[in-house]
């Protein structure tokens, strides 16, 4: 996607080519490999809780992105993408645990069964849109999450079902100082791809699809099938990171895949930016980082007057909530481009300083 | 003085060749009450220019619509009649799959994709193409239009008339059998109407074949072949550029000019 990016004195475009290679400048790529690099050293760094914090973000980043590539580049919504997660999940450990296969496959496959799934539901939806297509997937969540608490050959029923860590030729990533960098795999790898998705020529009519459709219809575009072609690229993000999840755990259940969950990643996906791949990774991080720090702030307040007074700690599970709540509605009034376009903003801050007009 | 289809002068090729494009006694409702096209007949022949004339409201742009396939977003359907493009029946076609046939609409007001940069546009007009002309195709849209070469950033800053340019140069990315024009030049300076007036003369020139809707009544004497003034559903008149010139009276009744 080409942007209207703020970019260093002289550093002009020549060509199209030029103007459409993944990263806008040179500092952009150096800026992502740093970031790489920061995180494959975090072992070394940091402790055990921030490691846990960095696989919660890059899971849910992947699921997340899934989602943005379905409602920031194709416009379509989604607000079942937490059973899509869950079904990779439950997928994987049914490969893994009953069909015998390593996760190492496991979670690559759990993510194409997945993409099947979300084919099918996407197929109705491909020919709705807005209010309809949203209520048309809120029955796939809860016939997904029905199925799993019923399909016990499946997802081990109530009980949840158990998962292998991770092992390659021999080594086990079954710590948070190993997966990580399954973890950090994946994100690479499913990031960079969807930034190639976005400069192809599925990308293009995906976003013409989300721009004016009828455009892309004159066009020759197929609406149907791009609308359900997006849906099973979401179903397939969603899948491999329920997997990665599962496979990090050890273990998957029925528990935490509700509605709310679904709300959660349309949350990380408008918080971060519609249609911002490395917004959805700003997105998920915050809306990761922010019970926590919820958490740190009930317990700085411990014993405090405020906490005599308000009760914070029975309340903390509901002010995590409200907080949630409250980002998501301060980010829609304020923000509405999200954290991508913050990050912009700042950019061309130190980019102009002092000279901002 | 009688103006029916029946008494339309004959056309001035001798031996009529299959047209390119027929649309025979086409007859298009909206929202299954409205009658708007009421038994319309024109022929598009291979490699030739033809005007569409008249009124607002008269169903110029439904005509076109019709041959689209884009009626069914506007809950508009045709109810009788043929629209044969190469001797095939396109009736009932998704759009996509008309553009496949290559019948490529530029629909009144553009429509260009602002999100992307011009040659993302550009590369999405290609999109149900395959072949490897694609690369020299960008070349000859930029040929036509050198300024979009000019142009790096989004689509949606371009002016009025540059759009009017990339949406063309998007049609021409098709590859076009018929390329059809929904007012070509509405809302744009002169200087740049000019520019597209030269532009479509160069394509006729290479042997496109162009339908298209204009209210500049002057240039398209100038440029099409052919001329069909539409009223209320109908083809009131049809007849050769020269014919609309010398024919003043009927210039002022239908044309205003």
């Amino acid at each position: 996607m080409a942007t209207q990016a703020f970019r260093p004195c002289g550093d002009f475009k020549s060509s199209y080519a030029a103007d459409q290679t993944i990263f806008p400048t040179a500092w952009s790529r150096n800026f992502c490999i740093l970031g790489v690099v920061l995180v494959a050293a975090a072992p070394f760094l940091v402790d055990r809780y921030v490691l846990s914090l960095l696989i919660q973000i890059g899971y849910l980043g992947i699921a997340a992105l899934g989602l943005n590539i379905l409602v920031g580049f194709t416009g379509q919504i989604s607000i079942g993408h937490a059973v899509f997660f869950g079904f990779g999940g439950f997928a994987s450990c049914f490969l893994n645990g009953k069909a015998g296969i390593p996760p190492i496959l496991s979670i690559p496959l759990a993510g194409l069964m997945t993409t099947a799934v979300g084919l099918v539901f996407g197929i109705p939806a491909a020919r709705l849109k807005g209010l309809y297509l949203a209520i048309a997937t809120l029955a796939a969540q809860f016939i997904l999450l029905d199925f799993f608490g019923r399909a016990e050959w499946f997802t081990g029923g109530s009980n949840g079902t158990v998962a292998d860590p991770v092992s390659l030729f021999g080594f086990k990533f079954d710590h948070d100082e190993s997966f990580l960098y399954v973890v950090l795999f994946y994100v690479v790898v499913l990031y960079v791809a969807a930034a190639n998705l976005m400069r192809t020529r599925d990308g293009r009519a995906l976003v013409a699809v989300r721009d004016y459709y009828l455009a892309a219809e004159m066009m020759g575009v197929n609406l149907t099938k791009y609308r359900t072609l997006s849906f099973g690229i979401s179903s397939f993000y969603a899948g491999i990171g329920g997997a990665l999840y599962a496979h990090y755990l050890g273990f998957m259940s029925i528990e935490g895949l509700d509605i709310s969950f679904s709300i959660q990643f349309l949350a990380m996906v408008i918080i971060g930016g519609l249609g911002s791949i490395m917004g959805t990774l700003m997105g998920t991080a915050f809306m990761v980082l922010l019970p926590q720090g919820v958490n740190f702030l009930a317990r700085s307040l411990d014993g405090s007057a405020i906490d005599h007074a308000l009760g914070l700690h029975e309340g903390l599970p509901f002010l995590r909530e409200m907080a949630i709540g409250a980002a998501i509605i301060l980010f829609l009034i304020f923000e509405p481009d999200g954290l991508a376009h913050r990050w912009k903003q700042i950019k061309a801050y130190w980019k102009l300083y002092p000279f901002s007009y | 003085m009688s103006i029916e289809p029946a008494s339309m002068p004959a056309a001035a090729i001798p031996v009529e060749p299959a047209p390119l494009l027929a649309v025979n006694n086409l007859e298009v409702v909206y929202s299954d009450v409205i009658l708007v096209l009421r038994g319309l007949n024109l022929k598009v022949p291979e490699g030739e220019i033809v005007a569409l004339l008249g009124a607002n409201g008269a169903g110029k742009s439904t005509t076109l619509k019709a041959i689209s396939g884009l009626l069914k977003a506007e809950d508009g359907q045709i109810t009788r009649g043929d629209v044969l493009f190469q001797g095939e029946r396109m009736n009932g076609y998704e759009p996509d799959q008309i553009v496949r046939r290559g019948i490529f609409q530029v629909m009144e007001g553009r429509r260009i994709v602002a999100d992307m940069s011009v040659h993302e546009n550009l590369r999405l007009g290609a999109h149900t193409r395959r072949d490897k002309g694609v690369k020299d195709d960008l070349d000859m849209v930029y040929g036509y239009f050198p300024r979009l070469r000019e142009r790096t950033g989004l689509a949606g800053y371009l002016s009025g008339g540059e759009q009017q340019m990339l949406a063309i140069g998007r049609a021409l990315m098709t590859n076009p059998r018929l390329l059809i024009l929904d007012e070509a030049t509405e809302g744009l300076a002169p200087l740049v109407r000019a520019e597209i007036w030269r532009v479509l003369q160069r394509l006729k020139d290479g042997g496109q074949a162009i339908l298209l809707i204009d209210k500049n009544v002057a240039a398209l004497t100038r440029l099409a072949e052919r001329h069909y003034i539409i009223e209320k559903g109908r083809i009131a008149w049809s007849g050769s550029s020269a014919e609309l010139k010398a024919d003043a009276a009927l210039q002022k009744r239908y044309l205003g000019v």
